[in-house]
């Protein structure tokens, strides 16, 4: 009895020294937010709250367009969520559950397109943004991700297992059209894998950083992530100022996180276990 | 030898056939969006990039054919076998630490009762938070004179250690970063996979007189093979593509003896900072050929695992 307590006791203990070491820098980004970097410095450092996160946050302001690129993050990562949740979906539904002419052959090339690494088209996309003149433009990071094999896939697997066929036909007899069925009957039973699929994109959206690097060429209208590369590049030194900027830039991703945790976190492992 | 034979058959149907065709116009609107998207911003730039790696471009002058050229520069460029090796380092200094601390933090998640959503969540954070964020924080308690590692180094009376500025630092720096935003997912999915173990195992192991080490390599490990495989292939994939951390951390150069350089950023580099296109389109094109070669290893594995079933 004794033994078996004290075993709980040293799991829990375990566990939560592990929840800690996570959550470390997170915590030591506020500190440093609210500190001078003189006081972070000290030896021993500061290990307390200090006062200078306002004072902070104006110097972050003063340096980079914090909120133009706020706004740019969002806009894109809105946007882009928004787009895939629909184009995907609708892909998904119609591989899942209707028969037509190339439908394999279709879903083979779908399945290709997820082994070609990225930088494979990086080059000659510059170009073709540069012949669309969308370099420097937010739509040069919305269109291309706009629709992607992987949500497709993911969203085809959950259509196949969740929405009996019998429901489909009775929603076409009904005088539902296609896109009534897929409106009315496929997204509604569909939320729990929107929501995983929507998070996961946002997520990823937010924090793309190599292809904005080579696109946004203006300084006013970078995405939080560059604007923050800048930032560390100019006043590394100034580690206070550049963590604000940090903690800053991860407050809304926190904020959807937590929102959706309890269903990213069960999606996000659906997938390895099944697959 | 059937073709003669199905000819004047597809010759008669062809009418009806166009119409059917015609007739599923639905569907195929539906599934528009990404093939379009793929054909322009996919298929058509990785062709180019193929014809790309044959020539020399600066983005400005004309194209010149340079046939193998780009390729019989890559392989004797020194860069680019370093920034090989370091691609190859990295994935191993990150990838074993993380999995073995995900495998002992998913088992004992695993006899936890209580709390354990809490767990899951907090350990799942460090996984979607900004990568160029943290990049920097890693940076800053790796710094030599100011950085928290060396502030503990010395309060234990250890000499400080320049981190950033020496190649075993600069990549102890960036396993470190990679292994604390990982260990937390891969632990959730041999969470998930430690849970369909049957129970009447362990049981029989029980009754065996079996002790949790042995029940740990004669039952959980077997087990969950398809499910470490899994985590494997992802690291890999991933690791591959290590890009954000070392470019936030030590930048373009790659820092002291560019042992920060990986396979991605080199390409990085000699396209968008040298605007030596060409070249540039070979080293994608080699990248490619490694993410095939270790699909190939991922696609083995997986057969493998559908014959043991």
């Amino acid at each position: 009895m004794i033994r078996s307590r004290l075993r709980g006791i040293a799991l829990h203990a375990a566990l939560v020294l592990a929840l800690l070491v996570f959550m470390f820098p997170f915590a030591w980004t506020i500190l440093m937010a609210s500190n001078t970097t003189a006081d972070i410095y000290r030896f021993p450092p500061k290990f307390t709250f200090g006062g200078h996160f306002g004072e902070n946050v104006h110097q972050v302001l003063a340096n980079v367009a914090f909120f133009q690129s706020m706004a740019n993050t969002a806009i894109v990562a809105v946007s882009t969520t928004a787009l895939v949740l629909f184009f995907d979906s609708l892909a998904a539904f119609t591989f899942a559950k209707f028969r037509f002419p190339g439908r394999n052959a279709l879903f083979v090339i779908l399945l290709a397109t997820m082994l070609l690494p990225a930088q494979l088209a990086a080059v000659p996309q510059f170009q073709t943004m540069a012949i669309l003149g969308w370099v420097g433009s937010l739509k040069a990071l919305i269109i291309p991700g706009a629709a992607n094999a992987f949500g497709i896939f993911w969203m085809r697997q959950y259509f196949r297992n969740s929405i009996h066929d019998e429901l489909v036909e009775a929603a076409t007899l009904d005088g539902c059209g296609f896109f009534g069925t897929y409106w009315h009957v496929a997204l509604p039973s569909a939320r729990p894998a929107l929501a995983f699929l929507g998070i996961f994109t946002f997520v990823g959206s937010w924090n793309d950083y190599m292809w904005p690097l080579i696109v946004l060429t203006n300084p006013d209208h970078l995405t939080l992530q560059v604007a923050l590369s800048t930032l560390n590049r100019a006043h590394g030194v100034d580690y206070s100022m550049v963590m604000t900027g940090a903690l800053l830039a991860m407050i809304p991703l926190v904020v959807v996180f937590a929102i959706f945790a309890r269903q990213f976190v069960k999606g996000a492992t659906e997938g390895a276990v099944r697959g | 030898m059937t073709a003669t034979a199905t000819v004047p058959a597809a010759t008669v149907t062809t009418a009806p056939a166009r119409k059917r065709i015609w007739s599923y116009w639905r569907f195929y609107l539906a599934l528009s969006p990404f093939y379009v998207l793929f054909a322009v911003f996919g298929l058509y730039p990785m062709l180019s990039t193929i014809v790309l790696a044959f020539q020399r471009w600066d983005g400005m002058s004309a194209r010149r054919f340079t046939g193998l050229g780009n390729f019989a520069f890559l392989v004797k460029d020194p860069t680019f076998w370093q920034a090989l090796e370091n691609t190859v380092v990295l994935f191993l200094m990150s990838t074993v630490p993380t999995l073995v601390l995900a495998l002992l933090l998913a088992v004992m998640l695993q006899s936890a009762v209580r709390f354990t959503n809490v767990y899951r969540i907090a350990y799942f954070i460090p996984n979607v938070t900004s990568l160029v964020a943290m990049a920097i924080f890693f940076s800053s308690i790796f710094s030599t004179n100011f950085g928290l590692v060396n502030a503990a180094l010395r309060s234990l009376g250890i000499p400080q250690q320049d981190w950033l500025g020496q190649p075993w630092g600069i990549k102890i720096a960036i396993s470190t970063m990679i292994v604390w935003q990982w260990v937390g997912y891969n632990t959730l999915i041999y969470l998930a996979g430690l849970q369909a173990i049957p129970r009447e195992q362990y049981e029989a192991a029980k009754v065996d007189g079996a002790g949790a080490v042995r029940t740990f390599f004669s039952i959980t490990l077997p087990q969950l093979r398809p499910v470490v495989l899994f985590t494997v292939i992802m690291s890999t994939i991933g690791g591959l593509q290590t890009f954000t951390e070392p470019q936030v951390m030590v930048g373009n150069s790659g820092g002291t003896g560019q042992s920060g350089m990986t396979v991605v950023l080199f390409f990085y580099r000699a396209a968008f900072l040298d605007n030596d296109y060409g070249y540039a389109a070979a080293i994608a094109l080699s990248i490619f050929v490694l993410v095939l070669l270790f699909t190939a290893i991922n696609w083995r594995i997986f057969r493998g695992r559908g014959e043991d079933r």
